[in-house]
């Protein structure tokens, strides 16, 4: 269990770096980066969980989650690169605080 | 037995007459035939229900007569119930049968009855609204009477109203008319009473407006409902107060209460209220069977089809209020005030209307005089005598009904009403002249035709009883006798002798309309025998045949009144004699409006139409309860009313002002203030568009739930 902790810490610590990103960065890419850097934490946060949870029925979960969530997180980039490609190309800018057409 | 069919009496018309409706002009007949084919079949059962009923009623006359004469010993007392005589009182009368045979021979009822009914719906505290038949002999002789007349009616309408384009409406009304008579005539209750006679008022209103673009027949079958519907009233107290009584509407239960002396509850008979309830049954028949003083509508009844007169004035309109007296005749012999009353309302009538057949021109008018003269005949024999009022009705049914059909005849022919466009019509129509004779005969009483034999009945009758009624009865008869004669006598110079004096030249009707006249006239002249005053137990089975209790039977044996029937009769040939002297010649003013003041009060009709419209309707309710009420209204009524109005709309501004704008539309006003305030100064703030501003709550968000699950669990 004492081995568990470290890798939980980091988790928990490059989440909050990734939701300071997301919440400070005014560049859309680097939004984006931070988003992907959350979803690192949290796939550690799967790996160490399985590692704990490990019975002999199910040796590799948390392994096999991890890889499930990598393939979707290069899924969500791609989507997320194309968005901020169209918003570039619409507005010439990436700044996200200009790009604010969603309110009232 | 048959009678436990009877039901389809009436069906049978009713039925036809919706196939008529839904089907009847694409028929080659235009539905005359549906018609026609159903009251066939009517009569035909009938005729099955009138056989057994008489077999049933003079068995048990004869039973009840030996039975009285002999000594009453049980073994006889047992051959009564074995003799069939108790199964003709199947399912009824329970009351009338509780004396039992052999104990108290005098408390005995054998008279047939076959009572049936189903329940339609409870009234409550043990109370049932039922429809029921009650088959008596009274109600075969109906049968007998109206499915007849009906027949006959019916084909000679199809010669008569040939060509109408309402033809197939026509035969509709005709035969729900019959079905409502029917209906009215089966009925076990007083409600159904109450059903079949509206249902019959109704029908006579669509009937004498027949040809209702002319604004005197639509009026005239105004004056019929509204003068007729005037006695319902009565009538309808008079069931209300039957009801109150003996808490039933069932006839059989009525009378049998009435017979045993008791009221609802066993209490003891309130002789009083009973004649109360009978005079306002009265008061209908009074209205239905135009006696005096409600007579008024049925001369104005002819602005319909003539065959609808003969209908009306045969079988299924005026017979009615006559049947209804006979029905609860029971009662009314406990009620010698009802009998009284009644027995002076029909001396009265048969005598005026008699009176006022004299004057008229108008054909179907003097028939119309003198129906309401027979009728009154009808209801006065009723006060003295329970058969002589229905034998009359029964030969009247069927002689009117041949004098209306003729006078349809001579009407279709000339095309007019009127007498004085008549005359010498005996070359040209022979079949309508001789038949039209024997009615004529028939109605005057002429012996040995139906008329002689039930007149002289109802005067036999009337004198027997003795008493001011009796006397006035038998001598006002006479003498409307002798009026009758000479009425009818006028009828038949003027119409059938002489030179033509209407227009183009008259034809025999064809045989659709010749054919009912030979047929009716069949009856009209032998019909009387089947009562003959003399023997009562080999011959006159009338009597036994409608006897409602064979103790009236016997207590009322036939008489024959040798000076009287011979008074009549002389009487009525002297008023052949005289109209024949004054009409052979065809005068040249008429002698009848030649007699001053008799003739003027007759020709205003007793001033009592003036009465009615004149003095009652214009001056009595236009000019002064009109305006009397109208003072009332305008100045007690309308101020409440505008007071209240006033009051309400000061009420309302008030409410207006202070509730209304205030409270309410402040209340309304403040909520939807408050949330435009909210989304315009407060909510807005939120909906930057800034993303990370959104991600930022979010986040916030799910701390904060996480906090809370964290301290919670």
């Amino acid at each position: 269990m004492i081995q568990a902790t470290y890798p939980l810490i980091f988790a928990a610590l490059l989440f909050c770096v990734g939701v300071y990103g997301v919440l400070s960065r005014r560049n859309a890419v680097l939004v984006l980066m931070s988003v992907e850097m959350m979803l690192a934490s949290v796939t550690i946060n799967l790996v160490t969980f399985g590692e704990i949870a490990r019975t002999a029925d199910a040796l590799l979960t948390g392994q096999v989650f991890a890889l499930f969530v990598i393939a979707v997180g290069a899924a969500e980039v791609g989507v997320g690169l194309a968005i901020i490609l169209l918003l570039y190309r619409n507005r010439a800018s990436v700044n996200i605080d200009e790009a604010d057409l969603m309110k009232y | 037995m048959v009678s436990d069919y009877a039901w389809l009496v009436p069906v049978l018309p009713a039925t036809s007459a919706l196939l008529i409706m839904a089907i009847g002009r694409q028929l080659p007949k235009k539905g005359a035939e549906i018609g026609i084919v159903a009251i066939t079949a009517a009569l035909l059962l009938s005729g099955a229900i009138a056989v057994e009923v008489f077999g049933a009623n003079v068995d048990a006359a004869a039973e009840a007569h030996h039975g009285e004469e002999g000594d009453h010993g049980e073994e006889e007392a047992d051959d009564h119930a074995a003799a069939g005589v108790q199964v003709a009182s199947l399912g009824g009368d329970a009351g009338l049968l509780a004396a039992a045979p052999g104990e108290e021979p005098k408390g005995e009822n054998h008279a047939f009855v076959n009572e049936k009914s189903v329940v339609l719906t409870p009234l409550g505290e043990g109370y049932e609204m039922e429809a029921g038949i009650r088959i008596d002999g009274l109600t075969a002789m109906m049968f007998l009477l109206v499915t007849f007349v009906s027949l006959m009616v019916q084909v000679y309408s199809t010669g008569y109203m040939h060509g109408d384009p309402r033809f197939t409406y026509f035969f509709t009304l005709l035969s729900i008319f019959t079905a409502s008579m029917l209906t009215l005539v089966i009925a076990n209750n007083m409600m159904m009473v109450l059903v079949g006679w509206e249902l019959v008022g109704v029908c006579s209103f669509l009937l004498i407006g027949f040809w209702w673009e002319g604004k005197q027949n639509s009026s005239a079958a105004i004056k019929a409902f509204l003068t007729t519907r005037f006695g319902d009233v009565g009538l309808m107290i008079g069931v209300i107060t039957l009801w109150s009584m003996f808490r039933t509407f069932n006839i059989g239960e009525i009378l049998a209460s009435v017979e045993a002396g008791t009221m609802a509850g066993g209490a003891e008979l309130n002789t009083g209220m009973l004649t109360f309830g009978l005079l306002a049954l009265f008061l209908g028949a009074v209205g239905k069977s135009a006696q005096f003083p409600l007579h008024t509508w049925l001369p104005d009844a002819m602005a319909g089809p003539t065959p609808v007169s003969a209908l009306i004035h045969a079988a299924t309109m005026v017979t009615a209020g006559i049947f209804l007296v006979a029905r609860l005749y029971p009662a009314y012999q406990e009620s010698p005030v009802a009998l009284a009353v009644i027995a002076v309302v029909g001396t009265i009538t048969l005598f005026m209307a008699g009176l006022l057949a004299l004057v008229q021109d108008d054909l179907k008018k003097v028939l119309a005089y003198s129906t309401v003269s027979q009728l009154g005949y009808m209801v006065a024999a009723l006060a003295f005598s329970y058969t002589a009022g229905i034998f009359h009705l029964f030969t009247h049914g069927f002689f009117k009904a041949l004098l209306f059909l003729g006078a349809g005849s001579v009407i279709h022919a000339v095309h007019s009403n009127n007498m004085s466009d008549m005359g010498g019509l005996k070359r040209y129509m022979p079949i309508t002249f001789w038949t039209f004779m024997i009615g004529s005969l028939a109605l005057m009483a002429i012996p040995p035709l139906a008329g002689f034999w039930s007149k002289d009945e109802v005067l036999a009758g009337a004198l027997s009883a003795g008493g001011y009624t009796g006397y006035l009865l038998a001598i006002l008869g006479a003498l409307g006798g002798l009026v009758t004669a000479f009425y009818m006598t006028r009828v038949l110079w003027l119409v059938f002798a002489g030179p033509f004096r209407g227009h183009g030249t008259p034809h025999e009707s064809g045989p659709a309309m010749a054919a009912p006249l030979a047929i009716l006239a069949v009856p009209a002249a032998l019909i009387g025998f089947i009562n003959l005053p003399f023997d009562r137990f080999h011959s006159s089975g009338f009597a036994a045949w409608t006897m409602f209790d064979t103790r009236y039977f016997e207590g009322h044996p036939a008489i024959f009144n040798f000076p009287l029937a011979l008074t009549a009769s002389a009487l009525a040939i002297v008023g052949l004699v005289v109209g024949t002297l004054l009409y052979r010649r065809i005068p040249e003013r008429e002698p009848m409006l030649r007699m001053g003041l008799f003739s003027k009060v007759l020709v205003n009709r007793y001033y009592l139409d003036h009465l009615y419209t004149d003095a009652i309707t214009r001056t009595a309710i236009r000019d002064k309860l009109g305006p009397a009420m109208y003072w009332v209204n305008d100045r007690i009524i309308d101020r409440i009313v505008y007071g209240a109005g006033a009051f309400a709309g000061r009420l309302g501004r008030v409410t207006y002002k202070h509730f209304d704008q205030r409270a309410i539309d402040g209340a309304l006003n403040g909520m939807a203030g408050g949330a435009g305030f909210m989304g315009r100064e407060i909510f807005r703030k939120f909906q930057s568009g800034n993303v990370q501003l959104y991600a930022g709550g979010m986040f916030l968000g799910v701390f904060i739930l996480a906090v809370v699950f964290a301290t919670a669990g």
